[in-house]
């Protein structure tokens, strides 16, 4: 509780901050709007709807895209485990695509899929399904052999040993994987829908591209905002629970 | 066949939980000229070279020997985790072709399960028992975690336990799907003096009244004087029986008593005349 709120005080006082800065003139109130202006912003596009529907938008896209890479990833990362064959190929292949910012798939998408939810899709999937292979494959070569012996003289076969004791003894590994697939994602989808008008639906990413153009810096940063909001909700909705288990079962916390 | 339990089941337990701790016979073992050599930097090692011998049915049989003399080798065999490359391994008659929960082992690390919970180890090797309700495999690994003494330890985590307590489980975890023979590797060899003296003990208490074949490696010869019905002496490179020893001490023994150290500088003496036995045993 006290933790909460020394965390609420300092944003707090950044915010104050910020009032103050702009109570200060040193820059345009054109290019720095105060903290109200962008309140209102906020609470104008929450009553008219287009800031709901924008989240609604992009948050839909993150998740169907990082569900699919989930899926792809966690399976391929266990088999290029298993199979030296798939390590030295798929591996391979996945190791180099991670390094490519996912970013640099938009172009492409666009031309394979045009202005579509696909392209959108396409570009999340890419972000989350290679450093998720990674991640696997890691945690599983990390796994101690002595885990698999025993699981055998209790009487676990194949399957039964993936999936109930290498699979979990990889965990943390991939769960770390989950969290750095999640960001790359989150960051190649807001890069795509910056760059892009997609006539199915307007996310996030657009209304800050608007913002710029129709020169609204209070639009900017409110959706900057919003888009910080998202990150932050999911780390700790989402990842935090996992990784406060991961660590108490582990013992790995402070 | 109901023996006496070391302690009183509650009148509410179920018939399939009573059939489920009901004492299964336990196993003979035949091991018949195993060879084994492993591939290395300076060539092939022969970790075992015509090994041969017999366990019977309830026996508690030590193996020891220096490091490298193929002893854990043989019980890796044994257990089916490892293949001879000549010889066979049988165990009531049949051949060991794989690992089974019928001859379970418990290694010199616990290997407990760090993402399970104490009573989750336990029931692993429960939940393959397709007969057995969930309630079942409950109460069956409750009644051996009351065994080893941590009943009230169930919900612990793995890494709040000390070593001696991992072992315990460790040992619950063996116990619980009723194998008919215990292999163990060393698996005091990482406690301390006092903990390990307590472990001897409860060892010997649950041997007698669970009644499994039990082989145990190490290479504590004291140890080995404690614990074993007999005890095979191994000499390493290559890894070959070199002489028996049987123990015909009154249980339960005290490791520090007059009589077992007599056993164990017998044994020791033996171990001493073999060449190529550096250091590396214990007394």
């Amino acid at each position: 509780m006290k933790r909460l709120i020394l965390t609420l005080l300092f944003f707090a006082s950044l915010v104050l901050l910020w009032a103050l800065i702009v109570r200060a003139r040193i820059w345009s109130p054109v290019l720095l709007p105060s903290p109200m202006k962008v309140g209102e912003y906020l609470k104008s596009a929450a009553e008219d709807g287009t800031l709901w529907q924008a989240t609604l938008i992009t948050v839909k896209r993150l998740v169907i895209g990082y569900i699919i890479g989930l899926v792809g990833g966690i399976p391929l990362g266990l088999m290029t485990a298993r199979w030296n064959i798939l390590h030295d190929t798929i591996g391979t292949l996945s190791l180099g695509l991670t390094t490519l910012p996912s970013v640099c798939w938009v172009p492409l998408a666009l031309l394979w899929f045009g202005q579509s939810e696909a392209a959108m899709l396409f570009v999340v999937v890419m972000g989350t399904l290679w450093s998720v292979i990674i991640a696997t494959d890691t945690g599983v070569r990390h796994v101690p052999p002595i885990y698999r012996k025993a699981a055998l003289t209790m009487g676990s076969k194949n399957m039964h040993i993936w999936l109930k004791v290498i699979f979990p003894a990889a965990l943390p590994f991939i769960v770390s994987g989950m969290k750095q697939g999640w960001a790359f994602a989150w960051r190649s989808l807001m890069a795509a829908e910056i760059f892009v008008t997609i006539l199915s639906g307007f996310g996030l990413g657009q209304l800050l591209h608007y913002g710029r153009e129709l020169n609204a810096m209070d639009q900017v940063i409110a959706i900057m905002f919003i888009i910080v909001l998202i990150g932050l909700l999911a780390d700790k909705t989402l990842f935090a629970p996992i990784e406060r288990f991961l660590h108490r079962r582990w013992g790995t916390s402070q | 066949m109901y023996v006496t339990h070391t302690f009183e089941l509650p009148p509410s337990t179920s018939t399939s939980v009573r059939e489920e701790l009901q004492f299964l016979p336990p196993s003979k073992l035949k091991v018949e000229n195993v060879s084994k050599s492993f591939k290395s930097r300076t060539g092939p090692v022969q970790a075992l070279d015509r090994v041969s011998l017999r366990v019977a049915e309830g026996e508690f049989l030590c193996l020891v020997g220096a490091s490298g003399c193929g002893k854990s080798t043989l019980l890796n065999i044994i257990a089916g985790l490892e293949k001879p490359d000549s010889g066979t391994v049988t165990a009531d008659g049949l051949r060991v072709q794989e690992p089974g929960r019928e001859r379970l082992v418990m290694f010199q690390e616990a290997a407990l399960f760090p993402w399970l919970d104490v009573l989750g180890n336990v029931l692993f090797g429960l939940k393959m028992k397709p007969h057995l309700t969930n309630k079942d495999r409950k109460e069956v690994a409750r009644y051996y975690l009351e065994l080893v003494g941590l009943s009230r330890f169930e919900r612990a985590n793995i890494h709040e336990l000390s070593g001696g307590m991992k072992q315990r489980v460790a040992l619950a975890r063996a116990l619980a799907p009723n194998p008919r023979m215990l292999l163990m590797d060393e698996p005091f060899a990482a406690l301390d003096a006092l903990t390990r003296e307590q472990l001897y003990g409860d060892l010997q208490e649950i041997w007698e009244s669970r009644r499994k074949t039990i082989i145990f490696v190490t290479h504590n010869v004291r140890e080995a004087a404690c614990l074993g019905d007999r005890v095979i002496l191994f000499s390493p490179h290559p890894g070959r029986v070199r002489e028996e020893f049987q123990i015909k001490l009154p249980r339960p023994r005290d490791i520090n008593s007059t009589d077992l150290a007599e056993h164990a500088s017998k044994i020791m003496r033996s171990l001493k005349g073999y060449k190529d036995t550096n250091g590396e045993i214990a007394e």
